[in-house]
């Protein structure tokens, strides 16, 4: 039944005056909607469950830390510093003999808070950007794509110190910083397929019919631009993971005392070659979250157009 | 020129002649700037639409017949394009010189159209139902669940089959006709007092073309509407027009009430139009094709645009733009309705 009616644009057209006679015949036929179809496809993409797996994990530890940790990750316990993984602290404690394991589940929280605030907000200042870029053309497209170049052309770990210099250390700092180095990426993409989507003739047709200009962007533009965005987002809060752990490694991050990845590494660093364990298993939680957004955001651009693939 | 009023013959006449046109294009110029230089698109065009009046405008590709339409509804893409003289009287009055906000309210409830492939014309994100719906909620500002009722009833009304269970599919799960049909029902919406028809069939195979040709009549009829049907295909044209306007190179080359034109047209475009249509019984004989192609319009001959083409070409046609005059019969009396803009339109006309 799913086989039926599962079309795909213009090439299962050929089935579609077969699939309007059997519609009345038929009232019950299960009806595939565009998010349907969507999910379909991302569903039979072994790496994007797989990566949704990841992220769902990264989501849940985060969500129920405190009951998933064994102690308190800012408890210290200077008579058990340094201890190796095993029995009492499952990844073993730190110089100030705080637990590895509770540290690292914790630092899932500001991984999520920092990797996804960031993004979200990048993808705010990037669409608007974009679309007007995209939409309008001509100098508008000039101005608002050579400022893009300017932030784009930025080293993002120098732009982020300067404003974490300027705003002061914090979570907001780094999610503010991030996202002001990360939202020409956005608006380019969004740009470059708006360039196509606005000579579509349903463009034409939605102002034949009395849309606005608004009406037109919000409704009729950006829902068939935004793929290739939705994508990239998804793949990005990886990288602004890695970016916010860099920061925390550099020190210009959240406090040294929070629990948070990059802090640990930094940490560790001092021990490398006497206590690996207690970069590796920091390094670890990074590199599968960043794998974990990386299969969703591959998972996406397959499964909201299959033509890219 | 009174083109609204139509020989006896013809038959869809519904006393159109009393009231103002619903729309007069008055010579209208429209031109596109490029980079290569000014291409004039449309040279002076005039022609007008009664309620209830079907005005069918032919030509190539390229002959300025959809920029026309696109500059009446206010769409034309600008830049490039502007119109650069003339004016469009909508109900007697000139909408060129309405601000932008004011001929948006006019598409949709006063004039809208409907556009030659309609998969393209519909967005793909959005079922039939919502995009149906779409005209009543920002037009009307209806609730979305009376939106879905009228779009239901749009579906209806346009001879969709099931149109209750179909009113959630997507585009792309219509066939071409069917899609086609949406377009015509989106365009009916708001009721509206002028459609302008871009090729509206020339997407469809033979047996829909005439389906959807008869529907678009008969809705025509039922409200009373102007119709401008813009087409390449002759053979479209002859059931449902009352008036043809031929372009050729952005100008209007002959306009005639319709059967008029098939059985004597005025002008040797025209002349060459019809002897290229493929005749049953003239199996086996070669099929007329007019010469050459149609115009750069960045570089438009001097004279008259069709004399590289024509077989009748005399040195006046290299020389002189003929205008859009009237025909007389060989007694002088004039032909209702119709012109030519040919130096040789009489000999054209009496063969």
């Amino acid at each position: 039944m799913t086989e039926l009616t599962k079309s795909t644009s213009v090439a299962g057209d050929a089935t579609a005056p077969a699939k309007g006679a059997n519609a009345e015949a038929e009232p019950a036929i299960a009806r595939v909607t565009q998010w349907g179809e969507i999910r379909h496809r991302f569903l039979a993409n072994k790496l994007a469950v797989v990566g949704l797996g990841l992220v769902l994990l990264l989501f849940l530890t985060a969500l129920f830390a405190p009951l998933l940790a064994p102690h308190d990750p800012y408890a210290q316990d200077l008579t058990n510093t340094l201890q190796d993984p095993g029995s009492g602290h499952l990844l073993g404690t730190d110089a100030l003999g705080r637990d590895q394991l509770s540290r690292i589940i914790y630092g899932t929280r500001i991984a999520v808070v920092i990797g996804l605030a960031s993004i979200f907000l990048a993808c705010l200042i990037g669409i608007v950007i974009g679309a007007l870029a995209g939409y309008f053309g001509r100098a508008t497209d000039s101005v608002l794509m050579r400022i893009a170049d300017v932030f784009f052309a930025f080293p993002l770990l120098i732009g982020a110190i300067v404003i974490i210099i300027v705003m002061g250390r914090g979570i907001m700092p780094v999610i503010i910083s991030l996202a002001i180095f990360s939202w020409p990426t956005v608006s380019r993409l969004l740009r470059s397929s708006i360039l196509s989507v606005r000579e579509a003739d349903y463009v034409l047709a939605a102002r034949a019919l009395g849309a606005d200009t608004r009406r037109i962007i919000v409704r009729h533009i950006i829902p068939n631009s935004i793929a290739a965005v939705m994508a990239y987002a998804a793949f990005s809060v990886g990288g602004a993971i890695v970016a916010e752990a860099s920061l925390s490694f550099l020190g210009v991050g959240v406090s040294p005392e929070v629990p948070e990845w990059g802090n640990m590494l930094a940490a560790a660093k001092d021990f490398m070659g006497v206590k690996d364990f207690l970069w590796t298993y920091p390094s670890i939680a990074i590199v599968l979250t960043v794998l974990g957004f990386v299969f969703v955001g591959d998972g996406l651009r397959d499964a909201l157009d299959p033509k890219l693939r | 020129m009174t083109t609204s009023s139509i020989t006896a013959e013809v038959p869809r006449q519904r006393g159109g002649d009393a009231e103002a046109p619903v729309l007069e294009v008055r010579d209208l110029h429209v031109e596109f700037a490029t980079r290569e230089g000014v291409v004039k698109a449309v040279n002076g065009v005039n022609y007008s639409v009664s309620s209830g009046e079907t005005l069918a405008v032919l030509g190539e590709s390229g002959s300025g017949k959809s920029v026309t339409a696109q500059a009446i509804m206010g769409i034309l893409d600008s830049p490039p394009g502007r119109v650069s003289k003339g004016e469009i009287l909508f109900r007697g009055e000139d909408i060129l010189k309405l601000p932008e906000s004011e001929r948006r309210k006019l598409r949709g409830p006063k004039m809208a159209m409907i556009f030659q492939d309609a998969l393209s014309a519909l967005n793909p994100v959005y079922s039939v139902g919502n995009q149906l719906g779409e005209m009543f909620r920002v037009h009307q500002g209806m609730s979305k669940k009376d939106a879905k009722a009228k779009a239901i009833d749009l579906m209806e009304r346009v001879k969709i089959p099931a149109a209750r269970s179909r009113v959630n599919d997507y585009p792309h799960q219509f066939s071409g006709g069917m899609r086609q049909r949406i377009m015509i029902a989106m365009a009916l919406a708001l009721e509206p007092d002028l459609i302008i028809a871009d090729e509206p069939t020339t997407a469809l195979d033979v047996t829909v073309q005439a389906q959807v040709m008869d529907l678009l009549a008969d809705l025509q009829r039922e409200y009373n509407m102007g119709l401008i049907l813009i087409t390449h295909d002759l053979g479209v044209v002859a059931d449902v027009a009352d008036k043809i306007a031929v372009m050729y190179a952005g100008r209007i080359v002959e306009q005639a009430p319709v059967h008029e034109l098939y059985k004597r047209p005025a002008h040797p475009y025209t002349r060459g139009l019809l002897d290229s249509i493929p005749r049953l019984d003239q199996k086996g004989q070669e099929l007329y094709a007019i010469k050459g192609l149609p115009p750069n319009l960045l570089k438009a001959p001097s004279g008259c645009a069709f004399n590289p083409r024509c077989p009748k070409a005399q040195d006046i046609c290299r020389t002189e733009v003929p205008a859009l005059l009237p025909v007389t019969e060989r007694d002088g009396t004039e032909l209702a309705g119709r012109g030519s803009a040919c130096h040789f339109r009489e000999e054209q006309l009496h063969g």
